[in-house]
Formats: C-alpha cells, structure tokens, sequence
C-alpha cells in the first residue's frame, strides 16, 4: 500500500511540476473566474439578493473547474505520455488518483484567491459554504478527471468533456448551494460527502478500463 | 514467452491483420517487417496490452512491470526534463538504486550533459536515446521496440546495436523495423506483414 501512495505521490508531485513549469492552467482559471465574478457583478441588478450570488458562486466554481479538467491530460496527450503510465506496474488507479490531487491543488488555489473576490463584489462567506466547496472540490476533480481520461482519446474531447461533466455535476450545485443558503446546511453537506464516497469509489475502481481500450 | 493464435485486429470496418499465428520463445528474438500501415505497431501495441485483440488468443508470459515499450513518441513529458522523466519511471518501475542506474543510461546514450534540459528542446534523436533509456531504465526481459534507428545518428546506431547484442538471449525481443538487415545478425525469428 505503500508502493502505491509513492506511485500516487510520485504522480501528483509530476503535474504540479508541469504547472509551474508551463503556467498555461492556473492563471486561467484565476482569470477566468475573476472575470466571471465582475460579469456577475454588474450584470445582476441593483438589490439582487444574496442568494442569487451564492449561485452565482456555485456557477463560477464548476465552469472554473471545467476549464482546469479540460486542460489535465494535455501533456499526456503532446507525447502519448499516458501509455508510458499505463505501462508502468504500478495500480492504473493511482494515475486517476495523482491527477485528481493535483488539479484539486490547482482549484484549491484558485478559489484561496477567488473567494475573498466573491465576499468583495457580494457577500461574505460563512464557514459552511467554504466547507461546502471544499467537499464539492472533491467531488468534482474525483469525476471530471475521469471524464478527462475518458474524454482524451476522442476526437471530440474539447465537446465531450463538458457534455459529460455537466450533467454530473448538478448534484454538486445542488449540494453546494443548498449547503450555502438553508439554515440546517447539514443534510447538505452529507449528501455531498456522499456524493465525494461514492463517485470517488466508482471512478478509482474504474479507472483501468478507461486508459486500457 | 508471447503466443498469438488466429490474432486479429480491426479499427471499425478496417481490416489491420487477421489469422495472425506467432510464437516468440523466451529469449527469441523476432524482427517484425512489413510497410506501412500494415500491423507492425499495432501488433506492439497488442502484445504491450494498450489494445485488445478483436479475435484470437494472445499469450504474453510476464508481467507488466517486466515490458520495455518502445513506441513512436518518446512518452516524455515535454516540460520536465530528461532527468526529471526518467525518475518518474524509475520510481513508477521502483527501479533500485534509481539514481545510479539513471545516471549510467544517460551517459551510456550521451545525455549526461543534456540531463537538466527539458525535452521539449531536445532533438528527434535526443528524444528516441532518452526513449531508449526509458526503455531499458528497468531491466525488462520483454522488449518491444517499434523502429528503434528512428532518429539515430550513426553513432546512436551502432550504440543501440551493442546494447541490443549485450541483451540478447538474456531478454525476448519483438523489434518492428523497416530495416531488416541490419538486425540479422541478432534475430532468431521473422514476421512479415503483406
């Protein structure tokens, strides 16, 4: 077991490596979710409730992440890279395993700069809400780095990915934003923490056939 | 080591080889000729376990962690650089006293200098002895080698022949190769694609 957290360790360390070397997925992500932000800002109405920049927030987050998945597997993809890891002894899981770390690191990051942006241009955050998005991260770089891996050896990957994604990541804004607004957030937060167990479950179990054809 | 019994492959409608039979015995050493398109790397590919088959049997008596794959792209990352790559998977192989034995291969295929330099900057025939490296880096006792001169220079070439001579009978070789001949005088076995 613990071959396979150096394998998994080993993995991660590698794409946060290529980041700081290749600087193309942070800053746009940080980019991307700024500009959102200032969109938002101006183009809700004078008044608008708080309410509506929470979910505002939660739509901020998912297209954020979405931009960071669709650019995951890109450096496998230059050099076939992902044959050369699937060949390796180690357990094809901890590829998913590794990349997931890694761009939950990159959205983590993105979001320590773009939530005091949010409080700035809206309202202030509570301690759930941030919880909220800390296990909606989860959730979210567990499935779209498996739809990415999925995705990457289509010729239509740029489309499928958000096609895929989307879709399965409604429960997350359900969670997240029910989370963020109701008063009794728990029931909330248990269902994202589940929808973390059990979506990360399926797609580390999974993940072999997807990078094998 | 690698049986193959009425092996076929297709990519939808199209037809890459069909009713292939094989036999590499342990420590063999088959050179796999044919043109273009015509199921060479395809059949790596297979035997490497990237692709299934769409028909037959396909035996290979190993494990994964004991195949060298040498394919087209070097499978390197292009930012980190070759000595970065190469502990990758030295660690991924668990490959002891990593360091040691990555540092021999790189002076062994002359990219001791080159060893702090990304490989996006490296040459065609920088990258395919950094793929060689990468290949052997874990002492495989399969080797899969899909136009292993590609690239080289002459010098390259005839390193690449001494390695593949010092490793024959010790390891299986699968090589694909448009150049037969030079390979003669290590093979023990032939297929040729139509």
């Amino acid at each position: 077991m613990s071959g396979y957290f150096s394998d998994v360790v080993a993995l991660a360390r590698k794409d946060v490596l290529l980041e700081l070397r290749a600087r193309d997925t942070l800053p746009a992500m940080l980019l991307f979710v700024a500009s959102a932000f200032v969109i938002f800002h101006f183009a809700l109405p004078t008044g608008t409730g708080e309410l509506a920049g929470l979910g505002l927030l939660w739509v901020a987050i998912v297209f954020t992440a979405l931009l960071g998945l669709s650019r995951a597997f890109v450096a496998e993809r230059e050099q076939n890279v992902l044959d050369g890891l699937v060949l390796a002894p180690s357990d094809r899981s901890a590829i998913w395993l590794g990349k997931a770390i890694a761009v939950f690191a990159f959205l983590a990051l993105v979001e320590l700069a773009a939530l005091p942006l949010f409080a700035l241009f809206f309202s202030g955050l509570d301690g759930t809400t941030v919880a909220a998005v800390v296990l909606a991260d989860v959730g979210i770089c567990a499935v779209g780095v498996f739809l990415a891996a999925m995705s990457v050896a289509t010729r239509a990957r740029e489309l499928l990915l958000p096609v895929l994604f989307l879709p399965l990541a409604i429960p997350v804004i359900v969670g997240g934003v029910g989370a963020s607004v109701t008063h009794a957030p728990g029931r909330y937060l248990g269902f994202l923490a589940l929808y973390d167990a059990l979506f990360a479950t399926i797609c580390w179990a999974s993940f072999e056939y997807v990078v094998t054809e | 080591m690698i049986r193959a019994r009425g092996l076929a492959k297709r990519y939808g409608a199209k037809r890459i080889f069909d009713g292939l039979d094989l036999d590499v015995e342990r420590g063999g050493f088959v050179v796999v000729t044919g043109p273009n398109g015509s199921g060479k790397t395809t059949l790596l590919r297979l035997v490497a376990g990237l692709v299934l088959p769409s028909a037959g049997e396909l035996e290979v008596g190993i494990d994964r962690g004991q195949l060298g794959f040498l394919a087209h792209e070097a499978l390197v990352y292009r930012e980190l650089t070759a000595l970065e790559n190469l502990d990758l998977y030295g660690r991924l192989y668990r490959v002891p006293e990593r360091r040691e034995r990555i540092g021999m291969l790189l002076e062994r295929f002359d990219l001791w200098d080159a060893r702090n330099e990304r490989t996006g900057s490296f040459s065609r025939g920088m990258l395919q002895r950094l793929a060689l490296c990468r290949t052997f880096l874990h002492e495989p006792t399969l080797l899969l080698l899909d136009e292993p001169f590609s690239a080289l220079d002459t010098e390259g070439a005839e390193l690449l022949e001494r390695e593949l001579a010092a490793r024959r009978g010790a390891a299986t070789f699968l090589v694909a190769t448009h150049d037969a001949k030079r390979l003669a005088p290590l093979a023990t076995g032939s297929l040729a694609f139509a």
